[in-house]
This record gives structure tokens, sequence and C-alpha cells, in this order.
């Protein structure tokens, strides 16, 4: 299990949290607006 | 042949496994359980369907921060023996299975059933999980225990922002019904199953004696307060340092939470009488910011305290904090902006310092029983999460008897936050290295390693 040798690994598990990080954060962004400009 | 694959043995890293594969197995874990400061979604739903009053229905979320602070606490030395994939598991079993005991109690419109489910079962997932993966990051990244505690912390935080709007999209295409609830709750809990798999199956524990490449430990520590010693959990209680941190751990929590638990209609009511008033939908804005900031204040502030020290990190979460709460008194509903923005730093503040205190129990006590000390600290937030809304709920609410309104409604509440502040930071200036007395004996240490791998 050498992850040098497994970049999918590594690529997988960091999409696998970013993915729904990136969901929430544009979620984030549509309400902000609403404070200022909405 | 399931506890072999969770033992603490089976997880040590093979050569070469890369540390920057724990943080996506700690986030994992605290995405997910972050999901519990999205629980106010399901509030509304729950009481029209199931004729709840307001305080019943924030029973079962209530219990589960209850459940937190208790489970962390007891389990803390547990999680410790029985290693991060144990826990991992423990946590995800429950925090799964309390979600699909509270799709029963929905479907069957048994309210008991949600409490228990979500509140005292998936309690105890939280605060497993909350533990689960602390102590580990702090062993792979003992040259930035602050920034590798922070990313995973980070994601309790960011947990709810991702939790808040699918939550209310399930209840959308379900419905508000007994049956909608049940099936969102019944989604919930396979999802965040197989999400916080990911954890169970990829953390690892360092070998033993294994360092950072070109990482050298120092010898003597250029740092006053970092320890090169070991303190067990039981010993740690013991010491004034940390009652000292569970002190400005409580205070300044509680100080975040005065405007968290109301940041919604505290906004509103400050603002109702000016020509700038704040709707329901920009107040829920104002409530996503105070989630960004409380959650990237996690990564940033703890990964700032590796450059800085931990204490002179908390003299800035509790010295500018009372400040800016005093600007915020001040000001009253003079400027929005001001507002907004001091209310974020101090939100930045809050999730701040519970990202900073693993790190700082490693400099005091070493890195040793660092998980099970910090489930025992997290006792302070118990305390806070009832400190802070019983504060700010109480004083608004006799305010409003008296018949004051806007800012009036909160400002007495902001003294007495400036006041817990700076009574932190005073106790923070206390915090002096743990004696020798309660370091774990030299000639033990080869036990205390065994103990440590058990």
């Amino acid at each position: 299990m050498n992850s040098t040798r497994r970049p999918w690994l590594m690529t997988l598990a960091w999409l696998w949290v970013a993915v729904p990080f990136a969901y929430g954060g544009y979620e984030l962004i549509l309400k902000v607006i609403q404070l200022f400009g909405g | 042949m399931a506890v072999t694959f969770l033992d603490r043995s089976r997880t040590v890293a093979p050569e070469n496994w890369s540390r920057w594969l724990i943080p996506p197995a700690a986030l994992s874990i605290h995405l997910a359980i972050g999901q519990a400061y999205a629980w106010s979604v399901f509030k509304t739903p729950l009481e029209k369907s199931m004729d709840l009053s307001g305080t019943l229905s924030s029973v079962p979320f209530q219990l589960a921060i209850v459940m937190l602070g208790l489970s962390a606490a007891v389990g803390g030395t547990l999680v410790e023996r029985k290693g991060p994939r144990w826990a991992m598991f423990v946590s995800m079993t429950c925090f799964s299975t309390g979600f699909l005991v509270a799709a029963l109690g929905a479907a069957t419109a048994q309210f008991w059933l949600v409490v228990l489910g979500y509140g005292l079962i998936g309690g105890i997932g939280l605060g497993i999980g909350y533990i689960s993966p602390v102590s580990t990051l702090i062993k792979w990244f003992p040259d930035r225990p602050g920034m590798a505690t922070g990313i995973a912390i980070m994601g309790f935080g960011g947990g709810a922002l991702i939790a808040s709007p699918w939550s209310t999209s399930m209840l959308q295409t379900f419905g508000s019904t007994t049956g909608g609830i049940a099936a969102a709750f019944l989604v919930h809990g396979l999802v965040y199953a197989v999400f916080m798999s990911l954890g169970v199956f990829l953390v690892r524990v360092p070998r033993e004696g294994w360092r950072p490449a070109g990482w050298q430990p120092p010898e003597k520590s250029e740092k006053a307060l970092v320890t090169t010693a070991r303190v067990s959990a039981a010993n740690a209680i013991r010491t004034p340092q940390f009652w000292c941190l569970w002190i400005v751990l409580c205070f300044n929590v509680t100080a975040g939470i005065g405007i968290l638990e109301k940041a919604a209609p505290m906004i509103t009511d400050f603002f109702r009488h000016t020509a700038v008033p704040v709707g329901t939908a920009a107040a829920a804005g104002f409530v996503a910011l105070l989630s960004l900031t409380n959650m990237l204040g996690r990564f940033v502030w703890s990964s700032t305290s590796d450059l800085v020290g931990r204490k002179n990190i908390y003299r800035l979460y509790l010295g500018a904090g009372a400040v800016l709460y005093l600007i915020i008194a001040v000001a009253g509903n003079t400027s929005k902006l001001v507002f907004v923005l001091c209310a974020m730093v101090i939100l930045s503040f809050y999730g701040g310092g519970f990202a900073t205190v693993p790190a700082y129990l490693k400099d005091l006590f070493g890195s040793y029983q660092v998980g099970a000390i910090h489930g025992r600290l997290l006792t302070a937030w118990s305390v806070a999460g009832v400190l802070g809304p019983m504060i700010v709920d109480g004083i608004a609410d006799h305010e409003t008897a008296l018949g004051k309104q806007g800012p009036d409604l909160y400002t007495t509440s902001f003294y007495i936050m400036i006041g817990l502040l700076v009574v932190g930071f005073i106790v923070n200036e206390f915090v002096r290295p743990v004696h020798g007395r309660y370091h774990e004996p030299a000639a033990d240490s080869g036990v205390a390693a065994e103990k440590e791998a058990a």
C-alpha cells in the first residue's frame, strides 16, 4: 500500500471530501449574496 | 475477523505511507458529524408534523451535544487504547444507527425514538468521532500539530455547510410530513455510513519511531511550554494547567455561542428600526457568513499557532475577542458592516479556540494520551453550550419584557461576554509548563510506549 505508487488513492481520498465541501461552499455563496446584494 | 481489522496493530502504516492521506480520513468523519450544527433544518418540520413545541424539538440536538461531551470524556482513554480505526468505526456505526432509529421514530410518530436515536446513540457517535483522529494527526504531524488538527476540526465546522442545504433539499423532495422526515433520516444514515467508511479504511497510525523526513524533535524545546515528556490522562486532570485550559475553552466557546446561537434574530433585532433593516433571507446570509468564518478560523488560526505559539494565539482569541465585543456594544446599530465584520472575526476566534486546543494540550502534556485528555476537556464545551444560550436568551427575554428593543436587547449580554473573555485571558496567563511530578517516569517509557501501541 505504498501511496507514492498509488496516486489514485490520494486523489480519490481528497476528492471524497472536497466535492461535498465545494457543494456546501457554493450554497453558502448563494446565501451570502442575499445579505448584501439580495 | 472484524475485530482484527479494527485493531490498532492492523492500522500501523507501512513504509512510505503518505501522511497526507490522514487529513482526508479525519475529514470524512468530521464533515459527517458536523451535521449536528444543521439540526435546525429538521426543527420546524418535526414541530408541525408531530405537534411539538420549539423547546421539545431542540431536545434531540441538546442531548446529542451533551452526549458528545460525555462520550468524549468517558471514551477518550478507550479511543487511545483501541486506536483510530476502531474509534471511527464506532462513530460511524453510532452516528448512522442514530439516524436509522430516528427514521423509525419519525415513521411511527414516536418522538422518543427520534430523541433516543439522534440524541443518545448519534451523540455517542459525535463524541467518539470528534476525538478519533486528533491523537493520530498529532503523531503524523509533530512538526505542525496545530495545522493538522485545524484541518480535521475545520471539517466539524464545515459539516453544517454541506448538511444544511442537502437536508433542506431532501425535505423539499420527500415532503415535511413524518414519512418525508423518516425518508430523509434514512438517507442521511445510509449516506453518512458510506461517506465515513473512507476514514475507517484509510486511517493509519505511524510506526514506532517514525518522523517526518528531515525533521528532528528538539532536544530541549525552544518554546518554554512545549514538553517532550509524557503525561497520562489520569494525571493531566490533576494539574492546574488542565483546569486553566478548561476555563479558557469554556469562556471562549461561551462568547462565540452567544452570537452563533442567536445570530439570525440578533441581526434582525439590531437593525429593525434603521434605514437598512435585515430580512429573513439576509439574516440567513449572515448565519452562513458566521459558519464560514467559524470553519476557516479553525484552520487559519490553528495553523498560525504553530508559528506564534498556543499561548499567544489564545491571547488574541480572548483579548481581541473582548475588544470586538466592546466595539459591537458601543457601535450599536450605526453600521451593519462593522457589526457583521466584528461578528465574523469573533466566530473565527470561536472556531480557532476549538481547533487549537488539541495542540495546546500536546504542548503541555505530550502526545502520549492527548486524545483522552482532549476528550475530558470537551466537557467545557457541554457547559458552554448551556451557559452561552442561557445568558443571551435569558437577558434578551428580560429586556423584551421591559419594553426594550434593538441593540438594547443584547448590550448587557455583550458586556458579560467581555467579562468572561477577560477572565479567560487572565487565566491563560497562568498556564505554565507542567510540573515534573506529573510526568510518566523515564524508567516506564518503554512500558508507556507498549501501552500506547497496545
